[in-house]
């Protein structure tokens, strides 16, 4: 136990040169979130077409079972459930980044315009050049968008520093365009196609197998293992940019590398399975209400990001009569989420 | 040989201006603008509005740039130093600094501990006895649980201090501390700032208040126009002519009764006139 009050049971651990400190709530409450997504994550194993128990399914995956089992769980199951737990976690922590750079907790890649670029990056791919969604070319259209409206949203909105509220109204505007653009690509596009298109864009897992989780797992991974390099001046910018300096942070490459590494979580996501909405919106506020964290934290926003999206993914294919996209399910979940939000955000402002 | 006499012996300051050209994208504010800051000294800058003192403290502290001259620190130019490295050494209470929402006053004073920290240090003990003592030094050990946002203004500002001072720099420098607080928040404050000084502590500060700064200051730099008018000790430099002259205001300077320093009272427009 800490020495000092920090206002929760604070746990310290030390040994040799190595130290760190941390809230006993927010480790609990992060160890019961990954229990609870291992549990959901089992449980979307078991269901399908081919019923399994938990049993059956624990054996398939330690290679005990063979045949069709195996052949399920592996090659079926598995990549889509591992891709909701991965692209729940790089949606939640990208939402966190840019709520926390900006100090709003409306800033989320869906608000300012990135999802919008990854969407019209890949409808492009899919519909002028012709390739099947949840393909390579798609995930480069959908990276490259998410940049070109980043940069976009970026270099309209600034003006002598960046403000949260001026991004995220030149966000929604974007984001606007972009879509305008979208549904005018799938009019003109043919009926097969636009059937393909449609369902990309709204979000969902059906194309993910290992071909495009294996590529997307790896770029989530090597930005996550940035980001421990770059949380602590995260922190250090909550204060603002002349305490951040004074604290020894490099602010301006520091800010520059947190929004790169956000856009990138974003878009591999957006190419591999299409824009999945809300996540990233939702994910860090549910993550700070229940963990009572000063500021946005990212370790707890994977979490409740990773949850959130294998659950919707269960919802979406079997509580609901026709297979939907999952984008669906989770555009409900975040909507609902959202008019809450804004309607606690108005009440606040008064 | 190289001897000197006592009175010839010129020791650089830890902290010093020499030359600089600073401003904003295009508009300079000052131009070839010398400053020391005596080693010990609490040192307070004064002027009018927009004389260019709040820039002078960011150049200072390096947060904005000289275009030309430089900032020197120990030695060599403060620009030639890694962030991190000048945050050991010179530590800074901006004019607005935002409090993450939720977060306590002890997790705010620990981000004070910054620049000593690293992946594998997250929290030693020295890093614990330096919050300790911060909050002991600034008085808000008992809140020490307590949200930042629940806290009145001036217990937030010690708390700001406290952070600056777990940072444990024998340089500090404060800009506006006491704005916005009420005059007995203002003057605990500034009786605090004088106890870190007598500890040691080489602290710089901006303020609005002349009585203040003639009271507590043991060097005092008046600005005006971007350029310094006068420097020195208060009771030295601190007269009617000078505060007419930096200030444009009539006055009349009395020695305060309690402390004896010198202290102005304005005429005003009617008074004057009679």
């Amino acid at each position: 136990m800490s020495r000092v009050d920090f206002g929760s049971r604070t746990a310290v651990l030390r040994r040799g040169p190595f130290s760190i400190r941390f809230r006993m709530r927010t480790a609990l409450i992060g160890a019961a979130l990954a229990l609870a997504t291992v549990v959901v994550a089992v449980l979307a194993l078991c269901l399908g077409d081919l019923p399994l128990s938990p049993v059956d399914v624990v054996s398939a995956l330690l290679g005990s079972q063979e045949g069709l089992a195996h052949l399920v769980v592996f090659e079926w199951r598995l990549p889509r459930v591992l891709s909701a737990v991965v692209f729940g976690a790089a949606l939640g922590v990208s939402g966190a980044i840019f709520q926390s750079l900006t100090r709003n907790p409306l800033a989320s890649p869906d608000v300012i315009g990135l999802s919008a670029g990854s969407y019209a990056g890949g409808l492009i791919m899919i519909i002028v050049f012709g390739v099947g969604a949840g393909s390579v070319p798609v995930a480069g259209g959908a990276i490259i968008g998410g940049l070109l409206a980043a940069a976009a949203v970026y270099v309209l909105a600034y003006r002598n520093g960046m403000h949260g509220f001026r991004l995220i109204v030149v966000g929604i505007g974007v984001s606007a365009m972009l879509e305008a653009l979208g549904v005018y690509l799938i009019l003109r596009a043919k009926l097969e196609v636009a059937m393909v298109a449609s369902v990309w864009a709204l979000g969902s897992l059906n194309p993910v197998g290992w071909a495009q989780f294996v590529p997307a797992v790896v770029v989530v991974a090597v930005v996550f293992v940035a980001l421990g390099t770059l949380v602590g001046p995260m922190r250090q910018l909550e204060l603002g940019d002349d305490a951040a300096r004074s604290l020894g942070s490099r602010v301006e490459p520091a800010r520059l590398w947190l929004v790169v590494c956000a856009v990138a979580l974003t878009a591999v996501v957006t190419g591999a399975a299409g824009p999945i909405a809300f996540i990233s919106l939702a994910a860090p506020q549910i993550a700070k209400r229940i963990t009572r964290t000063a500021g946005i934290a990212l370790v707890p926003s994977a979490l409740v990001g990773a949850l959130v999206l294998t659950a919707s993914d269960i919802v979406a294919q079997f509580a609901l009569p026709d297979n939907l996209p999952v984008g669906l399910v989770t555009v409900v979940v975040g909507g609902g989420y959202l008019v809450w939000l804004l309607i606690h955000e108005v009440r606040r402002r008064r | 040989m190289t001897l000197h006499s006592p009175a010839s012996i010129s020791v650089s300051p830890r902290l010093a201006a020499s030359d600089i050209t600073i401003g904003y994208d295009r508009r300079v504010i000052s131009r070839e603008l010398s400053v020391e800051i005596p080693d010990g000294s609490f040192t307070v800058i004064v002027g009018p509005n927009a004389c260019g003192k709040s820039t002078l403290l960011r150049a200072l502290s390096k947060l904005i740039v000289p275009s030309a001259g430089q900032v020197v620190l120990d030695g060599r130019s403060i620009s030639s130093y890694k962030a991190r490295e000048v945050a050991r050494v010179l530590g800074l209470l901006p004019q607005t600094s935002l409090a993450p929402d939720g977060i306590t006053v002890a997790d705010l004073v620990a981000r004070g501990r910054h620049p000593h920290q690293g992946f594998m240090r997250q929290w030693s003990p020295a890093d614990e006895a330096a919050v300790i003592a911060a909050m002991d030094a600034t008085g808000v050990t008992e809140l020490s649980g307590r949200h930042v946002d629940e806290l009145s203004g001036g217990q937030r500002q010690r708390v700001w201090v406290a952070m600056v001072l777990a940072q444990q720099t024998p340089l500090m420098l404060l800009d506006e501390p006491t704005t916005f607080l009420d005059i007995a928040h203002q003057i605990e404050l500034m009786e605090l700032f004088t106890d870190l000084n007598e500890q040691g502590t080489t602290l710089v500060a901006v303020l609005h208040d002349l009585n203040q700064a003639a009271r507590y200051a043991t060097h005092l730099i008046a600005m005006k126009d971007g350029s310094v008018v006068a420097q020195g000790a208060p009771s030295e430099i601190v007269t009617a002519s000078l505060v007419e002259e930096v200030f444009g205001l009539r006055c009349v300077v009395v020695p305060d009764p309690v402390t004896g320093m010198p202290s102005v009272v304005p005429i005003g427009r009617e008074r004057a006139n009679r």
